[in-house]
């Protein structure tokens, strides 16, 4: 783990085979990685910097930065929201994505097994990955209106009383998990081909072997598709790390429709402000942008915790060429 | 709707190629089980269908029916979906969209390309570095760098345009620049030799020799970038946020409701609207987009 092998391993032999022309600047390296390099420059290290100057400084966009020291991380221990945030992302990260992952890799699975309308079946479950995310949002919000909303009226003809989905702080996060289910479309994509490439001969000599459907499930599928899975679900928990729309379009449009109103983030009690929407609410709704500064460098810190097990694969990618 | 040819002929267990004699309770038991799985899968798709279903039918009813609870339409408003055109200044918001996604398309293209072909396939000292760097920006939440970028593009004065949400496209997209490293790994380095034997320059070899060969991960990222454009929110919300002449569709889309009251069928009406092009898109290209995604992941 200590070691995050960086360089290649035949390093040498490469630089030994272009020393001729490495003592010169390689123009056209330079000229192709241009763009680029000054875009990471622009768009991301020096943001990165700036965040750390700013979470120094009392700063509202409109009067120049002032310099208050460690005022802003201070505040971290006091803000109750902060920990509401975090409990409310870490629920996402730790209930909604592997209920995400489970649900693809099943849909996936099955349709891996239908002898006809494969990709007939293919095209539905990818549908709803479609849907610009706002106005998916804005449908479930229908759909799931307590009182007029389709899904009750249905859970009432069976007799159930269903519950106030978005309205209750309870439901909320489990709802806007409904939500991100049917949209799981690309997860599944990307697990079907990853099944459907498992050699066919693993499995034959687990049928030799007198293996059951759950012991090639668990002996050949799983193990076969796990860079995969590995991968996905990185990808999953970087997405639950910047969870934003979602949660905004559903809160503000429920709150009685006070959009201007920073109140109305979070709907109902605070159920739904994760922490990016509270970085959001704390930079563009109060101004805060020395504390939302803090914010994004926390935020920083778990990312890179994540983004880590994917450098790891990454210097593994660099090195194969 | 046309069907989607299935990559590859899904064989994990196909009954054929097993033997044929099995005893007769043993073929029941998977005759019910293959009963099963596939009443199951059916189940599923219907559940997945049907909030389209009912997402259509609040748009086709009175505005006072989409607060009763009856699920079908008294009468079919279909002069709904022009009706919102009158409601919405929906056709601007479509051409803001589009420019915001034709631009960053255009962008993603030109910038990343290069960079994904100077790391992909010349020898330079820091090639590795730079992968490195690009899979951490991929790997970065967009809220990381949101505060100084809005104050610097504040202090640009060119907060409420839509050049915030395009410009940082034409300085390459990481993970657009990702993608195309990975396709053109795949391209034998004797190509990339022969032109130059031929007396290619590396502009030439890329424009003539390498672009050529790799259309479909072009298509690929094009298709991506737009769609992420064509749907994106956040960045809108920040940058045109309060300059509604320059909103994008779901910018208008989540300012419909506040902006005018509970007009349920409205708003589903251009929900639906609003998807159109991009899935317009994906049945042009299908294929463009499930080889896109497969390739996301599989080379994990």
């Amino acid at each position: 783990m200590t070691t995050l092998p960086l360089r290649p391993r035949n390093r040498t032999t490469a630089s030994t085979r272009s020393a001729g022309r490495s003592k010169r600047v390689n123009w056209a390296v330079v000229g192709l990685m241009a763009p680029w390099a000054l875009g990471f420059t622009v768009f991301f290290a020096y943001p990165l910097l700036a965040n750390v100057y700013l979470s120094l400084t009392r700063y509202d966009l409109i009067s120049p930065a002032t310099y208050i020291g460690l005022d802003n991380w201070a505040f971290l221990l006091h803000d109750e929201a902060l920990l509401t945030g975090v409990r409310n992302s870490a629920w996402i990260l730790l209930i909604g994505v592997p209920v995400k992952l489970v649900f693809a890799f099943f849909v996936a699975l099955l349709i891996s097994r239908a002898r006809r309308g494969a990709g007939l079946l293919r095209t539905v479950f990818y549908l709803p990955h479609l849907m610009p995310l706002v106005a998916a949002a804005l449908a479930f919000v229908v759909l799931l209106n307590p009182s007029s909303g389709p899904v009750n009226t249905l859970l009432s003809s069976v007799g159930i009383d269903g519950p106030l989905w978005f309205d209750d702080p309870r439901w909320a996060k489990p709802s806007l998990l409904m939500l991100d289910s049917w949209m799981v479309g690309n997860l599944m994509v990307i697990f079907l081909a990853a099944v459907l490439d498992v050699p066919q001969q693993l499995y034959e000599a687990a049928d030799l072997d007198g293996a059951g459907k759950l012991r090639k499930l668990w002996h050949v599928t799983l193990p076969a598709v796990r860079p995969v899975l590995v991968f996905a679900a990185v990808t999953a928990a970087i997405d639950a790390l910047q969870y934003f729309t979602q949660a905004y379009v559903v809160a503000t449009s429920l709150s009685g429709g006070a959009t201007t109103g920073a109140e109305s983030l979070g709907y109902p009690n605070d159920s739904t402000l994760f922490f990016p929407v509270l970085l959001y609410k704390q930079g563009f709704r109060y101004f805060n942008m020395g504390y939302a500064s803090v914010l994004a460098l926390l935020l920083f810190a778990v990312s890179f915790c994540v983004a880590f097990v994917m450098l790891r694969r990454a210097s593994r990618w660099a090195s194969d060429m | 709707m046309s069907v989607l040819a299935p990559s590859r002929r899904p064989t994990a267990v196909a009954p054929e190629t097993r033997p044929r004699k099995l005893r007769g309770r043993g073929r029941r038991r998977r005759w019910l089980e293959s009963v099963a799985e596939r009443s199951l899968l059916i189940a599923l798709a219907f559940i997945v269908l049907m909030p389209f279903v009912l997402i259509l039918l609040t748009s086709l009813m009175t505005n006072a029916q989409t607060l009763s609870p009856h699920l079908w339409p008294e009468d079919f408003q279909w002069h709904n979906f022009t009706d919102v055109f009158a409601r919405i200044p929906l056709a601007r918001y479509a051409a803001n969209t589009f420019l915001y996604a034709g631009l960053g398309t255009v962008g993603t293209l030109l910038s990343s390309v290069p960079a994904a072909y100077a790391m992909a396939k010349l020898r330079w000292r820091g090639r590795h570095v730079w992968l490195l760097l690009t899979v951490a920006v991929m790997m970065l939440p967009a809220q990381v760098t949101l505060v100084p970028l809005y104050s610097m593009w504040a202090s640009l004065g060119l907060v409420g345009t839509l050049a915030p949400l395009i410009v940082p496209f034409f300085f390459g997209h990481a993970f657009s620049i990702f993608l195309l490293r990975q396709f053109f790994l795949t391209i034998p380095q004797e190509y990339l030799e022969a032109a130059r034997i031929d007396g290619c320059g590396e502009l030439r070899t890329l424009l003539r020799v390498v672009l050529p060969l790799t259309r479909p991960a072009l298509a690929a990222v094009a298709v991506f970038q737009f769609t992420f454009c064509w749907n994106d929110f956040m960045g809108p919300l920040l940058y045109v946020g309060n300059n509604d002449s320059n909103w994008t569709i779901p910018v208008g889309l989540a300012q419909f409701r506040s902006t005018y009251q509970v007009e349920w069928n409205m708003t589903m009406a251009a929900s639906l609207l609003a998807a159109v092009p991009v899935v317009v898109l994906f049945f042009f290209a299908q294929k463009t987009f499930v080889r896109g995604i497969a390739l996301t992941g599989v080379k994990g």
